[in-house]
């Protein structure tokens, strides 16, 4: 297919707290992305770097950051930022240089080093910037996944025990990933016991922050058939489109949806945009996946993920659950790699993340992990302003 | 509440009325789409170009989209009690402008008390005092 890029290679720096630059993640990443596709480094012809906030100025350009730490060889370079998106933004720009002939082989990478504590706006009194008003107000990162959780307790009947089966599945699917930072099976009674943060959703169901890298190395298919990897995986769609007006849904960091007053205006849901848009691109269908990993910010998040990627009916992610539909062995595993409830998020490395799993999936070296047979994954996520991701792979 | 003088914690977004206040908005001249905060540029309806808007006083009832709490302090710029109280929060869904708009319950509100679907209005009630005035903001009261 045309539109195909090749995933020769990727690699990860595993996610924790280790308080270290986040270049060395990075590099640490692309080295292991470089050796798991055996091609040297000169050889890359475009470094698209994913950015991150928290790190001053060598995370604005992380792209020529990553760039000098592997050694300047005269690549071209690019560095995106998509909050939450930013890995799947970078790959996209990989993705375009490639398909239009620019070049041959490129590096896609994203690092972070997160901050203790939280992350807190600037200060001041600004009531026009929506992140200070929201925090002003009371209305923190919490409350948004909670909002989301409590509508699917009174529209469809979910539970408090179906999202936590969510969180001990995915403790169960990360044990014994070596790149997770939380390795340990919670059982219903743990989850259930962990304090309350904003009802109904407890500690152990919201997500950390953490440390972490993931790189990828990318090519044309006629480099890879040159390269004797005719077979790699393939990237057959990047989906970064933005929500369309009005919006349905109240989403961080605003206070208030769009309104839908005006002749001709419909309410849109801007999550199940993302896929439906990676499937157009791939040219298939949610009947033609085998793996997803989503961006379980809340245990109960994942489960609105299953109904946007179209995977149920809407109202029904909770029978897939308890059906154990997404387990490991299920008909359609999610989250294979653990997800963010093993993982914390690492904001500009997390979406490549997504897709060096899935990656290991098709290729068959998922280990303990493996989906068996897969041969299309899709990922999903979402962040801030008007960002998010879906990304399909296939072999 | 002390005898301090009352203030809107976030000034011209709301009406000081304490009977019946009412959100400050905006409406396109041109296409009637509403916005909380109010928008006085550009319209963001991708169909419309309007550039004139109007102030409005948005519906002061609507039915809860959905709710739930905050049990730990939030960081800073909210200002907290101390001891902190974890408060309600409701997203509420307003029929005539077509949006929801979030704000806290009011005191004593909590998750327990409230249901997809139920009506709600909006009241004054401190957000925060500091040493000169008592700050207020909208919350939503369930009705009846």
């Amino acid at each position: 297919m045309s539109n195909d890029i090749a995933i020769l290679g990727v690699g990860m720096h595993p996610w924790g707290k280790w308080g270290k630059n986040f270049s060395e993640y990075g590099v640490h990443a692309a080295r292991a992305a470089l050796k798991d596709a055996g091609i040297p480094w000169q050889d890359v012809g475009f470094v698209s770097g994913a950015a991150t906030m928290r790190c001053g100025y060598p995370g604005y350009v992380a792209g020529a950051t990553f760039a000098q730490a592997l050694g300047w060889q005269g690549a071209q370079v690019n560095t995106s930022y998509a909050a939450c998106a930013s890995g799947s933004q970078a790959l996209a720009a990989a993705q375009a240089k490639i398909l239009a002939g620019e070049c041959e082989v490129a590096l896609v990478v994203g690092a972070d080093t997160t901050p203790k504590g939280f992350l807190a706006p600037a200060k001041g009194y600004r009531p026009e910037d929506p992140d200070w008003l929201r925090f002003y107000l009371g209305i923190t990162n919490p409350t948004y996944f909670a909002l989301y959780a409590r509508r699917r307790m009174d529209l469809f009947g979910d539970t408090e025990e179906d999202f936590a089966r969510v969180k001990i599945k995915n403790s169960e699917h990360g044990f014994t990933n070596p790149n997770a930072r939380y390795k340990k099976k919670f059982t219903m009674e743990d989850v259930m016991n962990s304090a309350m943060v904003a009802d109904p959703l407890r500690l152990l169901q919201i997500c950390a922050t953490s440390d972490g890298g993931a790189a990828m190395i990318v090519s044309s298919m006629d480099y890879a058939k040159r390269l004797g990897k005719a077979d790699a995986v393939r990237v057959a769609a990047v989906s970064t489109v933005t929500p369309t007006f009005a919006s349905a849904v109240v989403e961080m960091p605003d206070i208030a949806t769009d309104s839908a007053a005006a002749a001709g205006v419909e309410a849109h849901r801007f999550r199940a945009a993302l896929p439906a848009k990676a499937y157009e691109q791939a040219g298939i269908g949610p009947e033609d996946v085998n793996v997803a990993e989503v961006y379980d910010l809340s245990s109960a998040l994942e489960m609105d993920w299953y109904e946007d990627l179209q995977l149920c009916p809407r109202g029904e992610a909770a029978q897939l659950v308890r059906n154990g539909d997404t387990k490991l062995g299920g008909r359609l595993p999610v989250n294979p790699s653990g997800g963010l409830a093993c993982f914390g998020e690492a904001v500009p490395a997390q979406a490549l993340a997504q897709v060096c799993e899935l990656t290991w999936q098709l290729r068959g070296e998922a280990g303990e992990r493996q989906v068996e047979g897969a041969r299309v994954g899709i990922t999903a996520n979402q962040g801030l302003f008007g960002h998010g991701s879906s990304v399909i792979v296939k072999k | 509440m002390s005898d301090k003088p009352v203030q809107a914690a976030i000034e011209g977004w709301y009406t000081l009325d304490t009977d019946t206040p009412h959100l400050i908005g905006a409406k396109c001249d041109d296409c009637g789409t509403y916005y909380f905060p109010k928008n006085l540029s550009f319209c963001r309806n991708p169909n419309c170009e309007g550039e004139t808007f109007s102030e409005v006083q948005l519906s002061r009832t609507g039915k809860i989209w959905s709710y739930t709490d905050a049990c730990y302090k939030p960081p800073e710029p909210f200002v907290a009690e101390e001891p902190f109280v974890p408060y309600g929060i409701a997203a509420v869904e307003l029929e005539k402008e077509q949006m929801i708009i979030l704000g806290q319950t009011v005191k004593g509100v909590g998750p327990k008390d409230l249901k997809v679907g139920q009506e709600v209005e909006l009241v004054l009630e401190p957000l925060h005092e500091d040493d000169e005035s008592v700050k207020i903001t909208w919350k939503w009261k369930p009705l009846g």
